[in-house]
């Protein structure tokens, strides 16, 4: 499949990745909400364990683009490749399954939950039970209940958060909640995971915390990493390629050094010089 | 060594609902079996015996939908009647073929369970796309359909077999058949197959599926719809297929307590099962506590009798009884009620570590 290969021009992929299949793949994606173009011309790849970084300034069309990765939006125009496979007309848990997992702005925990009852509902399709053996505890329950408990523990245990197990998910701290919502992506065996503002409302040792976590996903997991965030100095510096987005177009993409010098960049974000 | 000890704690938080729900079930049956099998339980509240089983069955279903799926459903009654009327059918098309009246009644139970559980399927394809009040409102008219459907429903059995129609009785065109549905007159003529040990083994089996299916991955599923079906879905959870489960399962369990409420009566109409009923059955549920199955049973087994026992107030009957519900309401929801049962929590927990800490 010779077309597969991006356009290097076109892509933010680091060169190792440059010979495998691309994990994500989207060609000239667009959206209109009634007469508004929200997102347009959206043209970008992703490569198998890359950290890729959305940003832009507010309103710029970032959370659009996740959900219409996540199919949360149907896009207007354009299409979508995961994994080499169209993801249109599916809905967004059929999304889900065939490998993007995502994260939420605003955290959307099951927050009535316990901590790893969170993760085992991550867990839900890679566990075998059925209805019948659900309802009467027998054939085979035992055997999944256990499987997805230990699964479920050590990504817990991953994350630091074994001790936490049992513990209503919505009574823990903040950035616990924050981190739940990723074990709880990953839980889902992704090949992407999108990350919403992960580090919104953190302090700065939380933020450094956040940075080794997310690379630890990446070399751990061995899936890539897309993220939409506020703080330059995180964005600068885990992510390998950056997309910038203004007004719901691509304006810039390129390695972090390329995009702090690119004038465009710097426009969107402080505004054109005035001229003399 | 962290990793056990969660492993035993949470064992035990299961284990324990279990083993309570179970337990308050059977041992008020040990308590009450003999007492009513002496006669020593007034005639009035004998009779209440089995209709409180019933209630707890459509409470503990009901809690299902409204507490764990998270969705209000205000026809639960329609469910219950639809059991009622196909036990009643069965019982009377098997009354020469099966003998045993405790076999007639579990085949008519199941009877009963398996068309409420179709009926749950047909109404829960449009109504679960709905949210919130709107499915409400669409519950409870559905609910009014089927008692209505009922209501002008004539059934009868002869020689040929079963005859079913919608105008009158001399329509069926039978040759001295026996009369099963007499339209607005209900089901007349039924042999009184329940009994309290019926009404009990149903209520445990209902706690079997409930709690069971709680506990599972489908239960897992349908509580996560219920506290974020945008999450739920984002990690790959159909939402459609598990909120039809939950309520399937639910009608079943209705059905099934239909069933067993109709064949407790030597009459009964459509009527009975109005909006009443199923508000009557939420309120079981609400005063019990959401998604609290424990409390269920015990707000059932109270709200149930105490109009019997305000008989004595006569024409203030309804109003005391609308004043304890609303101090039941109060005396739950208070803060100072939650902290006089925590500290009461937290001394128990300190006698038992004094009492370790002496062994």
């Amino acid at each position: 499949m010779a077309k597969m290969i991006p356009v290097p021009s076109n892509s933010i992929i680091p060169e190792r990745d440059l010979d495998k299949k691309p994990i994500l793949e989207t060609c000239h994606l667009g959206i209109d909400f009634g007469g508004l173009t929200a997102v347009d011309d959206f043209t970008l790849t992703v490569g198998r364990t890359e950290i890729a970084g959305l940003i832009g300034p507010n309103g710029a069309g970032k959370t659009t683009v996740f959900n219409l990765l996540t199919n949360v939006y149907q896009p207007t125009r354009g299409t979508i490749m995961l994994d080499g496979v169209s993801t249109a007309k599916k809905t967004v848990a059929q999304v889900s399954r065939m490998g993007i997992a995502r994260t939420f702005q605003n955290i959307r925990l099951f927050s009535n939950m316990s901590v790893i009852d969170n993760v085992k509902v991550g867990l839900h399709n890679s566990i075998d039970q059925s209805l019948f053996s659900a309802i009467t505890h027998c054939f085979g329950y035992r055997k999944s209940e256990k499987k997805s408990r230990e699964e479920a523990l050590e990504l817990l245990d991953f994350f630091s958060m074994a001790d936490w197990a049992d513990f209503q998910a919505g009574s823990l701290p903040y950035g616990a909640q924050r981190r739940l919502e990723i074990v709880r992506a990953l839980a889902t065996h992704p090949g992407i995971i999108l990350l919403d503002e992960p580090a919104a409302g953190m302090n700065p040792s939380e933020t450094a915390e956040l940075m080794d976590n997310i690379r630890k996903i990446r070399d751990t997991f061995h899936i890539a990493v897309m993220l939409i965030e506020h703080d330059m100095n995180l964005v600068m510096n885990i992510c390998e390629g950056i997309c910038v987005l203004d007004h719901g177009k691509v304006i810039a993409k390129g390695t972090p050094d390329e995009i702090k010098t690119n004038p465009k960049v710097i426009e969107a974000y402080l505004g054109k010089k005035k001229e003399a | 060594m962290s990793k056990i000890g969660n492993k035993i704690k949470n064992l035990n938080k299961f284990t324990l609902t279990n083993i309570k729900a179970y337990s308050i079930v059977i041992i008020a049956f040990i308590i009450l079996f003999p007492l009513n099998s002496r006669g020593m339980i007034s005639n009035s509240m004998s009779g209440l015996l089995v209709p409180i089983c019933t209630y707890i069955v459509m409470a503990i279903s009901l809690n299902l939908t409204v507490g764990f799926l998270g969705e209000l459903s205000l026809g639960h009654a329609g469910f219950m009647s639809v059991g009622a009327f196909v036990g009643v059918i069965a019982a009377s098309c098997f009354q020469d073929i099966i003998v045993s009246d405790v076999l007639r009644l579990i085949v008519s139970i199941i009877f009963g369970g398996f068309f409420a559980g179709i009926a749950g399927f047909i109404i829960g394809i449009p109504v679960l796309r709905l949210r919130g009040d709107y499915l409400a409102i669409v519950t409870l008219a559905f609910g009014e359909i089927i008692k209505n459907i009922i209501n002008c429903l004539y059934v009868g059995i002869d020689a040929a077999g079963l005859h079913m129609g919608m105008t009158s009785i001399e329509a069926l065109g039978m040759t001295n058949g026996r009369i099963i549905i007499n339209g607005p007159q209900g089901a007349v003529g039924i042999t009184k197959l329940s009994s309290f040990t019926a009404g009990v083994i149903l209520i445990l089996f209902t706690l079997f599926v409930v709690l069971n299916l709680v506990n599972s991955k489908t239960g897992r599923a349908v509580t996560a719809i219920r506290d974020n079906a945008i999450a739920a879905e984002s990690v790959g959870i159909g939402i459609t297929r598990y909120k039809l489960t939950a309520f399937i399962v639910s009608a079943v369990l209705a059905g099934m307590a239909g069933a067993l409420y109709a064949m407790n009566f030597s009459s009964i109409v459509a009527k009975k099962f109005d909006f009443n009923t199923s508000i009557l059955i939420l309120v079981f549920v609400v005063l019990g506590g959401m998604g609290n199955i424990v409390g269920s049973i015990i707000a059932t087994a109270v709200l149930y009798i105490l109009p019997e026992l305000l008989r004595e107030f006569s024409d203030y009957r309804m109003l005391i009884y609308a004043i304890v519900l609303i101090l039941v309401m109060l005396i739950t929801n208070s803060e100072k009620t939650k902290q006089i049962k925590e500290q009461i929590l937290l001394k128990l927990s300190r006698n038992k570590n004094k009492q370790r800490q002496e062994e």
